[in-house]
């Protein structure tokens, strides 16, 4: 666990060399060929502590792979198209839809960019600001790269060359109820204004099959605001928002670069954004065309 | 209206411009008068130490300083009373840096003793003329918060008393010295802004904490941490207090890291406590007055508070010299 940098120093020698055995154990799990990818990463940033600025350490990316891999690879069959879109070095933000209730798109997304992409990078995910609540998963998301949201933060990330994952339907495009799959809804004008800003390359994608993970037939939003979460979903056939083992299909389009001011009026950035908007819809339909099965 | 009559002669007198033997001996007698307030804390006496070989210091506390150089001169007086506000006019101080609230005991800040301070001691600054203000507030006034990786700037809203109501008078210090900073151009006002302060002399919470056996700390939580050293916020003092210098800035040391690897650095055993039973421990062991922590506090074991150190480095030409691991080992 020290390693993990969970904050307890083992008190005695036998924890100590369990947990390191633990450690070992979960690494001994890790692909070579992932490792090495991991090992590649960026280390330049890294500080006497062995922490990037923002407080990421590759290592401990190395203790969560084996169970991300096993998500990809064996659960959800991941199945990627155009990672060769993906930039090998410098800036760029990764704009698509989000979809599933529970958040394993940008956990897929971010374990496909770090194996298949042509040079590793580490995907800088903009979380919810309420998770920074919750003990342990705020101390893994910072330690592994993933930030709360926020566009000081991001435009800092993107000035540090780093790859940004935004989904700019926000809390309404995973809450999506069955009914409404794969219908993109509104796109906010943050992200092109970060990118004109940064002048950051913008790179679409779309996730097919996420949406079937765990169909949402209702969403009771009393108790929602009363439990102060973003939505209620009642799933259903499982009852529990747990994925079903949908195969997930992520398309990744050609990087759009875009020329304008960061302040530029809202109807001249909205038809930037719709553009993104188009690209990422149209992403969508001709992946669920090409998609034989759900579950195969 | 001093100001003018003493500006020419004061080019001449700059510490640092005295190289040879015989202008340092030709400085020393018109040496640049300071004055020192919350001099007995632990940061006013490492401040009055370094300073002494330079300028003429004058201390003001409340509290005995019996360890202080043989040439500072120490009055034992709180800066309310109106025997230190007569000591002041007499003395005429050229400089003046105020030790804010978050380097001494924001404890001893009873019924607003802090914000009638600091009034006073920026009126006694007007009427003296004195041509530089150096006040020492703290990176904390920002508040830890969720987004903290964003590294906030000078301009960034200080909502630290949010969840820390006992800093909204450090708050109030602040912003009376920043409209103080616009209402008064002549005199050079210059807000320092540094992260935690360590540091063998420092008595604040976090050198006190990183002294512990065994801290405790919130469970499932790591908050990224900066720190500098007490020896660096002294080389930003003495920038600050060069003509010129005039602003805000945040001192920061030179990188940050997560609590838990600064206090494996440190050698000590981390005590993982769930945050509701650290909240509830803490108010018991206050209410039986073993301790002096306030509940709010708990909220820097939780969220990070990061600021950006570069308008510092830009315009004063600060850069630490101590690494974090130095500065959270020196304790």
């Amino acid at each position: 666990m020290a390693a993990l940098g969970l904050g307890q120093q083992p008190a005695s020698p036998w924890s100590m060399s369990v947990l390191s055995r633990v450690t070992d154990v979960i690494e001994g799990l890790l692909d070579p060929k992932l490792r090495a990818r991991i090992d590649a990463l960026p280390r330049n940033n890294l500080n006497e502590f062995g922490v990037d600025p923002f407080g990421c350490d590759p290592e401990i990316i190395k203790l969560i792979a084996p169970f991300m891999s096993f998500l990809k690879d064996r659960y959800f069959r991941v199945e990627t198209h155009g990672a060769e879109n993906i930039p090998s070095d410098g800036r760029f933000l990764l704009i698509g839809n989000h979809s599933g209730q529970l958040p394993f798109d940008a956990f897929m997304i971010g374990t496909t960019v770090l194996t298949e992409a042509p040079k590793p990078r580490l995907v800088r995910s903009m979380v919810e600001r309420w998770s920074a609540d919750l003990p342990f998963i705020s101390e893994l998301f910072v330690r592994s790269g993933q930030i709360v949201g926020d566009p000081r933060v991001c435009t800092r990330l993107l000035e540090a060359e780093e790859a940004v994952l935004v989904f700019p339907e926000g809390a309404k495009g995973i809450n999506k109820l069955f009914s409404q799959r794969y219908q993109l809804s509104n796109f906010g004008h943050g992200f092109m204004r970060l990118a004109l800003q940064a002048k950051a390359p913008i790179v679409p994608f779309a996730v097919i099959g996420a949406e079937e993970q765990a169909p949402a037939i209702a969403d009771i939003r009393p108790l929602a605001r009363l439990l102060g979460l973003p939505a209620a979903p009642i799933i259903f056939p499982q009852m529990l928002p747990l994925p079903l083992p949908t195969r997930y299909r992520i398309w990744f389009g050609e990087p759009m670069e875009f020329k304008g001011h960061a302040d530029d009026d809202d109807d001249v950035v909205a038809a930037q954004v719709k553009k993104v908007k188009n690209t990422v819809q149209r992403m969508v339909d001709h992946g669920l065309k090409r998609r034989p099965s759900v579950f195969f | 209206m001093t100001t003018t009559s003493t500006k020419p002669a004061r080019a001449k007198t700059q510490p640092a411009a005295a190289s040879s033997g015989e202008r340092r001996s030709a400085a020393r007698l018109a040496r640049p008068r300071v004055l020192v307030t919350g001099a007995a804390s632990g940061l006013g006496r490492v401040l009055c130490r370094r300073l002494h070989r330079d300028y003429d210091v004058i201390s003001l506390d409340a509290r005995a300083f019996p360890d202080r150089p043989k040439d500072v001169e120490h009055h034992e007086v709180d800066l309310r009373r109106k025997a230190a506000q007569t000591i002041v006019k007499k003395r005429r101080p050229e400089l003046v840096v105020h030790i804010g609230p978050m380097h001494d005991d924001l404890v001893r800040n009873v019924g607003g003793a802090l914000l009638e301070t600091t009034a006073t001691l920026l009126r006694l600054v007007e009427e003296v003329g004195a041509r530089k203000l150096v006040v020492l507030s703290s990176a904390s006034l920002y508040g830890p918060s969720p987004t903290s990786a964003a590294f906030l700037s000078e301009d960034a809203p200080l909502l630290g008393g949010q969840r820390h109501r006992r800093m909204a008078d450090a708050i109030g210090v602040d912003m009376m010295v920043q409209s103080f900073f616009w209402r008064h151009p002549d005199t050079e006002t210059v807000i320092l802004r540094p992260v935690h302060v360590t540091g063998p002399h420092q008595q604040n919470l976090v050198s006190q904490y990183l002294r512990m056996e065994r801290p405790p700390v919130m469970l499932g939580f790591d908050p990224m941490l900066q720190v500098v050293h007490e020896d660096d916020l002294l080389d930003a003092i003495i920038l600050a207090l060069q003509p010129g210098a005039r602003g805000v800035f945040n001192i920061t040391g030179p990188t940050q890291a997560p609590l838990s690897r600064i206090l494996d650095a440190r050698g000590a055993h981390a005590l993982p406590i769930p945050g509701i039973l650290l909240g509830a421990g803490l108010a018991r062991l206050r209410a039986l007055r073993l301790t002096r922590t306030s509940v709010d506090e708990l909220v820097h074991l939780k969220y990070a508070c990061l600021v950006d150190g570069a308008r510092a480095d830009r315009e004063l030409g600060y850069v630490p010299r101590r690494s974090l691991k130095d500065a959270v080992t020196d304790v």
